[in-house]
């Protein structure tokens, strides 16, 4: 069997249809180890992708104007049990553009894999990006992964980001994304992470809101037990005049697991507002005994309720 | 005797019950018969949520004595997901807010074997369109609405008792006559029904009904003698039992 057939038998155990990915109209990147194993331009979107000794460098552009109806579609993965990713990429999304990413990182044979994005978002003037990433790393807890974001959005664009990883172990992951956001632009960044074993989390999602009206919103939520550890880092910025964050930080405990999360609000403009919430403990007991009273074994209605929560 | 051969679905014989080191049930006695709707009135802080709560299984309650028999069953130190499993349920006052669960997802949890048919009955029966069936249950509902997504929840579950608290506070425009509709229905259906309310009201909707006052039931017999001696001789407690509100409960 191929590569490309193993990365798409794990691309589709990670929730992904791998038929999208050998559909002419879908714009994709697939990226097994140093190796691009499959790549389709669609107009609108241009592409390169060039190795590096342990990855891939990617510039993908979205022309101005272009409206893509279809996600694109970028799935990268490490099949070896051991071995190093490191995707460098560059996104800029044109004036006015619209476009969603779907993407994919699946690591499912993971004992010993470091999976490295290093990425520079554009979102243009008036454009929309969405950005929806899903994580599998296997059972063995073997991963690291390391996704660091500097993302810009410009006068009236809007970047909406969701970082998932529910199946599996986490392993090791720092998440890291840094926005500035510009007059009347949206920033909303979205991390759901659930951990167990001996695996080991940090979320830190900065947004600053540097131009009038500009919005944010830091959102996390974060399931650990056993021996794991989650450590939540959001900062929000009140830059300017009318600016409107929020951070929103749930974190679920059980067994000896520990949670911290540190919000942080500043505020350099008194017209601009940043709040925040944060709650870590464990499952709430008005949500446990009702799923109980309708027959559900603890062990079940903890389940719902923390894949609930992650957005299973 | 019991339900299994034509005696009361519930028993509750003496219940003392405490909570926060105060004794709130007081030696409670209450028999609810199989598939009818039996109401129990009381003012508030007169122990009905905790009797509500109590009999479900819920966490903080101490059973200082007394015992609760369910279809023949003592289920007095069974857990909640035990006694839910032999067909005990509660609708709760305030509902739980889960975070992505759907309304459909939420209302199939509770059946045994997966029932479509059963879950659109369920939001007809408290007047709510199927198209709410892929709406989260913690986002834009309104609270009338969420406390209709809970009864709709009992209703899809088929319960052999299902236990009401309040379930006419805080809904909108589905109706007390509404409610009562709900009620025969469930009972028609085999579901006995015991009602907790403070509303003299809801009394007509009942086969029997029974009065509670600081914590012991004080009579139980016809819904209109009941309502009538609530109505006339009922006042509110000198000596409210103090951990008795829902919010206390969280």
């Amino acid at each position: 069997m191929s590569d490309f057939d193993l990365l798409m038998l794990a691309y589709e155990a990670s929730g992904g249809d791998a038929s999208l990915l050998v559909q002419e109209d879908v714009a994709r990147l697939v990226v097994s180890g140093n190796e691009v194993i499959g790549a389709n331009e669609i107009p609108g979107i241009s592409m390169t992708a060039e190795p590096l000794a342990d990855g891939v460098r990617v510039a993908l552009q979205v022309a101005p104007g272009a409206r893509i109806g279809q996600p694109v579609h970028l799935c990268f993965g490490v099949l070896p049990a051991e071995g190093v990713q490191r995707i460098v990429s560059d996104f800029h999304i044109g004036a006015g553009a619209e476009v969603s990413f779907t993407a994919h990182c699946t690591f499912p044979n993971a004992v010993h894999v470091q999976h490295l994005m290093e990425s520079t978002i554009r979102v243009g003037e008036g454009a929309t990006m969405r950005y929806h990433e899903t994580h599998y790393h296997g059972e063995a807890g073997g991963t690291e992964v390391r996704p660091v974001a500097k993302v810009t959005v410009d006068s009236s664009g809007r970047y909406y980001s969701t970082f998932t990883l529910s199946q599996g172990r986490a392993g090791a992951v720092a998440f890291e994304y840094d926005v500035d956001v510009d007059s009347d632009g949206v920033a909303e960044l979205d991390a759901r992470i659930m951990g167990y074993g001996d695996d080991e989390i940090t979320v830190r999602e900065t947004i600053r809101l540097n131009g009038e009206g500009a919005r944010g919103l830091a959102k996390s939520r974060i399931a650990v037990r056993e021996r794991a550890r989650s450590e939540v880092y959001g900062t929000t910025e009140g830059n300017a005049a009318r600016t409107r964050g929020h951070i929103d930080c749930v974190e679920i405990v059980r067994d000896s697991a520990i949670a911290n999360a540190v919000p942080v609000v500043r505020v350099t403009d008194p017209q601009a507002q940043v709040t925040h919430e944060a709650a870590i403990g464990t499952v709430d007991k008005k949500e446990l005994e009702t799923l109980l009273s309708r027959g559900l074994t603890e062990e079940r209605a903890v389940d719902v309720i923390v894949r609930g929560m992650l957005g299973d | 005797m019991d339900s299994t051969n034509g005696g009361p679905l519930l028993q509750v014989q003496g219940l003392r019950i405490a909570r926060e080191g105060h004794e709130i049930l007081r030696g409670v006695d209450l028999e609810v018969e199989p598939a009818s709707v039996h109401v129990v009135l009381g003012l508030n802080g007169s122990g009905k949520s905790t009797l509500a709560y109590s009999l479900m299984g819920a966490g903080g309650y101490t059973t200082l004595g007394g015992r609760i028999r369910f279809a023949g069953d003592d289920i007095t130190e069974e857990p909640i997901d035990a006694r839910a499993r032999l067909g005990l349920t509660l609708a709760w006052q305030e509902p739980a807010r889960f975070e992505g669960l759907t309304i459909e997802r939420y209302l199939e949890l509770g059946q045994a074997t997966p029932d479509r048919e059963r879950l659109l009955a369920a939001l007809e029966a408290v007047d709510l369109e199927p198209g709410y069936l892929p709406r989260y249950v913690d986002e834009g509902l309104s609270g009338g609405e969420r406390k209709r997504v809970e009864l709709a929840a009992v209703y899809a579950m088929r319960p052999r008792l299902a236990i009401l608290d309040e379930p006419d506070s805080g809904i909108d425009r589905f109706t007390l006559d509404d409610i009562a509709g709900l009620m025969r229905r469930m009972a028609s259906e085999g579901t006995a029904v015991l009602l907790i309310s403070h509303r003299d009201e809801v009394v007509q909707i009942a086969d029997r009904a029974s009065l509670i006052c600081s914590g012991r039931i004080m009579q139980t017999g016809a819904p209109d003698v009941i309502c009538d001696r609530y109505t006339h001789m009922c006042r509110p407690c000198e000596f409210p039992i103090i951990v008795e509100a829902e919010d206390s409960y969280e």
